[in-house]
């Protein structure tokens, strides 16, 4: 008999506490399956966030802190300086990346600083209930949008990957998806590429996956996929909006 | 003896870090201690070291987290409003239980404050360097040399009991030039197995964290902590006693305050008066056990730079046994020996 499938050594065995649906669990096998994949398990340094994905140390099979809300890439930063042989990526949520952590997010980016964020992007707070975030779509209903995100009170979403784009401290920026085996496939190979970046020493590397949350999008599963097809991608497109991995690098 | 430098005190004070290992500074420009940065960012690159000026004092500390996670003697300094934002990062690290230096060398407050030599955030530093239970080391130069001298300490201390330290200096003593000399700059820096170094396949992950939803789990990494903080206060607390002996007045003040008081206690022992000094260097740990000389005095005088902070500190110790009084001004305006002279006549009953 051959083994045509198992788990990836870049996760450890603990049951994540991730919602029935969520697509938190696809993004984190991505990652270490990636990581595994790269050989550098045993030299990455990961960072949680603040929010959904708080205790991903205790998900990613490598060492592993956990950063105050927003402030991965500054933590990360402190680390890659420290250790900069070793691969250090950061994992964060929409509010903690694009909200309370802008300018860590838009500082570590400029500066080109040689890390990796996997940003995981589902238009809205999973931990805290389901509140707006800073990219939640013009009209979504949220608990704090309850009326559905009026634009002329709570402005307009963030589109991260098109406005890291515009720097030049930035080496790879791509946006994928996870909604179906195609777009995961995808997803993987953009994780791999912005690890392999980093590995090149090109620069700061950014994937943002849209992710869904159907306990608080108020949809099944199944809904959530298609919402997150339907409702998502008009507005945030997938595709790479930077490689710069072929250029000479350090 | 060494040789000797003239040197300014947030010069002396980045110098002092260096011998003392730290190769990782962070920082963010901020009167009056902008020429710590200045001198990191001049010397690092020539050692191989990392300076880094960040987008903010929140980033800065959080680049201290970082690198303290990742093993090394890692720095940041500010001054006051600077560091009321690197708070939240300075409650992680407490809760992370990770070593660190961070100087604050203090203005007027609150709010923008002002400019000038202040020592209002003594509360701050002692009580409440971010939110949740928790200390930082503090420790109060009152002169360049000491400043040299304490920063080793500091990242020795901190490195020890896992957690942050604080040089807590003012506007006065990082602008001033005084002649110092520097140790050897031996340092022995602490084995960190729990450091994140990439765990090689060879051991299991390494995680730092100061997130805990089990209640008694979080309580207990707590009763922890203060355990190992009433060893502190057992055995690191410093001060000093100046003319104490025969005393039969006391005053009390620390940093740059102390050596104004210094001056005035002099002046009053040729007066006739007995009056001694206690001068606290760690300001927390608070040193109570040599506080307790003031217990038998007929009267004490705090002064500060500052409405009257650390004198809440001073009557805990004394515990109501002589009467304390306070002298000092705030905002940048700094008490003169004459002053304090007359405070401690005051005191004594002399006119």
């Amino acid at each position: 008999m051959s083994v045509v499938f198992e788990k990836t050594k870049g996760l450890t065995d603990k049951e994540t506490h991730y919602c029935p649906g969520c697509t938190h669990g696809i993004i984190h096998r991505l990652v270490g399956e990636s990581l595994e994949e790269l050989g550098i398990l045993g030299d990455s340094i990961g960072v949680a966030p603040v929010g959904c994905a708080v205790m991903a140390y205790d998900y990613f099979n490598c060492d592993m802190v956990e950063a105050p809300h927003g402030r991965a890439p500054a933590v990360a930063t402190g680390i890659k300086r420290v250790h900069p042989s070793c691969i250090v990526f950061t994992y964060q949520g929409d509010g903690d990346l694009a909200a309370i952590g802008t300018a860590e997010t838009v500082h570590a980016a400029t500066r080109g600083e040689n890390i990796t964020i996997i940003f995981v992007n589902n238009a809205i707070y999973g931990m805290t209930g389901g509140q707006m975030a800073p990219t939640t779509l013009p009209g979504q209903v949220t608990q704090t949008t309850p009326y559905g995100r009026d634009t002329a009170i709570a402005g307009y979403p963030i589109r991260v990957c098109e406005m890291l784009s515009t720097l030049d401290g930035v080496a790879f920026a791509e946006r994928v998806a996870v909604h179906d085996v195609p777009h995961i496939k995808k997803a993987k190979a953009a994780i791999k590429k912005a690890f392999q970046t980093q590995i090149a020493k090109k620069g700061f590397s950014i994937v943002e996956v849209l992710s869904t949350c159907p306990t608080n999008w108020g949809l099944t599963p199944v809904e959530a996929l298609s919402w997150l097809k339907d409702q998502m991608i008009p507005y945030y497109p997938l595709g790479n909006f930077l490689d710069r991995t072929g250029e000479a690098g350090e | 003896m060494g040789k000797k430098f003239l040197m300014k005190g947030n010069e002396a004070l980045a110098e002092a870090a260096i011998r003392a290992g730290c190769r990782h500074f962070f920082g963010y420009p901020i009167t009056p201690q902008t020429e710590v940065a200045a001198y990191m960012a001049k010397q690092m690159p020539k050692i191989g070291g990392t300076y880094l000026q960040a987008e903010s004092e929140v980033a800065a500390i959080n680049m201290v987290l970082g690198a303290a996670a990742a093993g090394a003697r890692a720095m940041t300094s500010s001054s006051s409003p600077g560091i009321s934002l690197k708070t939240e990062g300075i409650s992680y690290i407490i809760g992370s239980d990770l070593p660190c230096v961070i100087v604050n060398v203090m203005r007027g407050g609150p709010g923008l404050g002002g400019i000038q030599p202040s020592q209002s955030d003594y509360w701050q530093a002692t009580r409440a360097l971010g939110h949740g239970d928790g200390h930082a080391l503090v420790l109060a130069p009152s002169s360049i040399q000491e400043i040299v001298d304490l920063m080793g300490k500091a990242f020795d201390l901190a490195e020890e009991y896992r957690m942050p330290a604080m040089i807590l200096a003012d506007g006065m003593l990082g602008q001033m030039m005084e002649p110092v000399e520097f140790s050897k700059g031996e340092y022995q820096e602490h084995q960190k197995p729990w450091a994140l170094t990439g765990h090689k396949n060879k051991r299991p992950p390494n995680i730092v964290n100061s997130l805990y939803l089990n209640p008694s789990e979080l309580e207990q990494t707590i009763l922890d902590r203060f355990d190992r903080y009433r060893l502190i206060e057992e055995k690191e607390t410093m001060a000093e006693s100046f003319l104490m002996e025969g005393a039969e007045y006391g005053v009390t003040a620390y940093g740059i305050a102390a050596r104004v008081a210094k001056t005035a206690v002099l002046a009053a022992r040729e007066e006739g008066i007995k009056v001694g000094l206690i001068r606290p260097i760690t300001l927390w740990p608070f040193p109570k056990t040599e506080f307790a000389a003031f217990q038998e005095l007929c009267g004490v005088l705090c002064v500060e730079l500052s409405m009257g902070q650390m004198v809440e500190d001073v009557r805990l110790a004394v515990n109501g046994r002589c009467p304390v009084e306070f002298v000092g001004h705030t905002g940048g305006v700094v008490p003169t020996p004459d002053e304090v002279l007359g405070a401690i006549r005051k005191m004594a009953g002399v006119s």
